[in-house]
């Protein structure tokens, strides 16, 4: 092991490998894998059923953000429609485990494979459009996926829904939230890798040169359509991948979740994660599940009360409410996001007392 | 035939009320280049602060007409003042999203309110403005709408044409660095726009609650009817708004007449993709020219 350095006091990198570093530090490195041991390690064990539950939907959803955020804020391609792409993932998974008759660890991947067609079909327009017609016509594909499933009945039955089989993953019946907790984690902690090394490659700075200045990217020989579709390609297959998944652990689905609504919260984890980070995008995960299981928690407790119960039910619908505060408050305050927060907090950390 | 001219009629009608919810959302973005998504929710508001002012305190309806037209001049002007001036320079995301944030919170508030029920104004349009052409028969609130529809888009339209202030925002939405350095208070401009933005939303809202009862689900989910609209008339242009208001109800009205009623919501969206794929700025919209 090498020797543990601390912060310097100034930039002091003198070569690209260190500014490409995903640890500036040993001691980053060191406390993400002691997270990561806590978090596989004690995390599961001392959590009750229903916090590993909302534990299990934020692995899924800090998934499905990742691949939006590659697509935002790297790419800065703006996409409505990855709850679509979601939905199609979730669709994928559950016809090719049933119909298909795949085994859990083909059909996740295999979905994510199919999302990831999906979306370069409804990516193709990014050749042409850019900034709000694109924006558009991602709002347009939202729209058209939700009509096919919930009208291409031989396929998809229709609004009757899908029944999945138990997921098994090595003999081992993948049956319980703690099992699942392991699946989901172990995904995530892949595809986390996977992401942030991907923005140390020529494709990554591809993506950053495109969201930058596309025709300059394209002056710099960059083949954007070729990107943009790739990044288009790469976020739906994390969709995919997280809607798959999300199948497998509902056991049932049907056509209501994959709607507008969907994608929206999507692009709210990423923007109040911070867009263009990839621990953003899990900030963001957990900030909107948490909201909106928080705000769960408080309404059913005022349901509770006699004296509240009418005011609880109106409190549903202060719900929609407090999650576009949170995303209103958060791009006319700190519209970096959490990671900047978070990187505040740290630097506060690490300059005290002697912070300037 | 005759069901061919019925669903003529009722696509036109539905046209022009697309036309017209489209109208406040061209404004909006021809001078400030905002992307509203909360359009749906400010007609929503329109409509049920017209139903809180007949149906609630009972004022007569021209009155209550008129204080819901400054009410929402007002709030289109705080919207803009409170949450959008910030943002101004600002990268399209967050542009985008704050007013995806503003029309959640927007619907939240409405149906902490009003709930999610359907609602209805107490009838107030006499029969006798009923049109019998033939065996087609127009209801009263048809007529009315495409009155009031063409009224305002005569005024809109002279607004612009004459109008100091019109001509301001028509300057501001071809150049805005050219029209600050002539001395527009673009500022100004973008209150403005919002304001009447917000005025135009909310009649359009009371037209729409006058013909199929107001429910914030309903006219929300307007206001995302109006991207494929505009798209077909173009981003920046009024009269386009209008034309592809009227060409996406007819197609709205003819697919659900003639080939299947669940299609109806979708073919507006497959539409507008095929527009953006061959005329990637919509039928009557300005290609931007940009340099790196």
């Amino acid at each position: 092991m090498k020797r543990l350095t601390f912060h310097p006091c100034g930039n002091y990198k003198e070569h690209y490998g260190q500014e490409l570093a995903i640890f500036e530090t040993d001691f980053g490195r060191m406390w993400a894998i002691i997270g990561i041991a806590l978090l596989f390690g004690a995390v599961p064990f001392i959590s009750s059923p229903y916090f590993l539950y909302v534990l299990n939907m934020t692995g899924i959803a800090a998934i499905a953000a990742l691949g939006l955020n590659i697509l935002i804020g790297f790419t800065g391609q703006i996409s409505l429609g990855h709850g679509a792409f979601f939905g199609v993932g979730a669709y994928a998974g559950a016809i090719l485990a049933t119909t298909v008759g795949l085994p859990f660890w083909a059909a996740v991947p295999a979905a994510g494979i199919v999302t990831a067609l999906v979306g370069m079909v409804f990516g193709i327009p990014s050749g042409r459009l850019k900034g709000l017609y694109l924006t558009i016509a991602t709002l347009a594909g939202q729209f058209i996926i939700e009509y096919i499933l919930v009208h291409w009945d031989s396929l998809t039955k229709g609004t009757m829904g899908i029944m999945l089989p138990a997921a098994s993953l090595f003999g081992f019946e993948v049956n319980t939230d703690l099992r699942f907790f392991y699946v989901i984690f172990v995904s995530l902690t892949c595809v986390t890798l996977v992401a942030s090394n991907l923005m140390r490659t020529r494709y990554g700075r591809a993506f950053i040169a495109i969201r930058d200045n596309d025709r300059a990217a394209e002056g710099m020989g960059i083949p954007i359509f070729f990107y943009k579709l790739l990044s288009f390609g790469i976020s739906s297959f994390y969709a995919g991948f997280a809607g798959a998944l999300w199948a497998y652990y509902m056991r049932a689905i049907s056509t209501e979740p994959f709607t507008l609504g969907l994608s929206v919260e999507y692009i709210a984890m990423v923007i109040i994660g911070g867009l263009g980070s990839i621990p953003g995008s899990i900030f963001g995960a957990v900030f909107i599940t948490g909201l909106n299981e928080s705000l769960r928690f408080v309404t059913d407790a005022m349901m509770n009360f006699p004296a509240l119960s009418g005011f609880g039910l109106n409190m549903a619908s202060l719900r929609e409410f407090a999650f576009g505060l949170a995303i209103v408050l958060f791009i006319l305050i700190e519209p970096k996001g959490l990671a900047e927060v978070w990187r505040i907090i740290r630097s506060t950390f690490r300059l005290w007392p002697f912070s300037y | 035939m005759e069901f061919f001219f019925q669903l003529l009629i009722n696509g036109l009608s539905i046209g022009l009320l697309y036309g017209l919810s489209a109208l406040g959302f061209v404004m909006i973005f021809k001078s400030s280049s905002v992307l509203n998504f909360a359009h749906g929710q400010l007609l929503a508001i329109g409509a049920f602060f017209f139903l809180v002012l007949v149906s609630w305190l009972e004022l007569p309806i021209f009155v209550a007409f008129l204080i819901t037209l400054a009410g929402s001049f007002v709030l289109g002007f705080a919207v803009e003042r409170i949450f959008l001036r910030p943002l101004i320079g600002e990268s399209l995301i967050f542009v985008i999203m704050l007013t995806v944030g503003l029309a959640s919170m927007f619907k939240g508030l409405l149906l902490f309110f009003f709930g999610g029920n359907l609602q209805t104004y107490p009838e107030f349009l006499p029969q006798s403005m009923a049109i019998q052409l033939g065996s087609i028969y127009i209801p009263p609130v048809y007529v009315a709408s495409s009155l009031m529809g063409g009224i305002f888009l005569l005024l809109f339209g002279l607004f612009f044409k004459y109008s100091p202030q019109g001509i301001f925002m028509r300057s501001v939405a071809d150049n805005q660095t050219a029209a600050m350095s002539l001395g527009v208070h673009v500022k100004k401009v973008f209150a403005l726009s919002w304001a009447i933005a917000a005025l135009v939303a909310s009649m359009s809202g009371i037209v729409l609650g006058i013909i199929n009862g107001i429910n914030v689900h309903e006219i929300s989910s307007i206001g995302l009817k109006v991207f494929p609209v505009v798209i077909l008339g173009g981003l920046d242009s009024i009269g386009g708004a209008i034309i592809g208001g009227i060409i996406i109800g007819l197609l709205e009205t003819f697919t659900s007449g003639y080939i299947s009623p669940s299609l109806r919501d979708v073919i507006p969206y497959i539409v507008l993709v095929v527009i953006l794929l061959i005329k990637p700025y919509g039928l009557f919209g300005l290609a931007e020219i940009e340099r790196v």
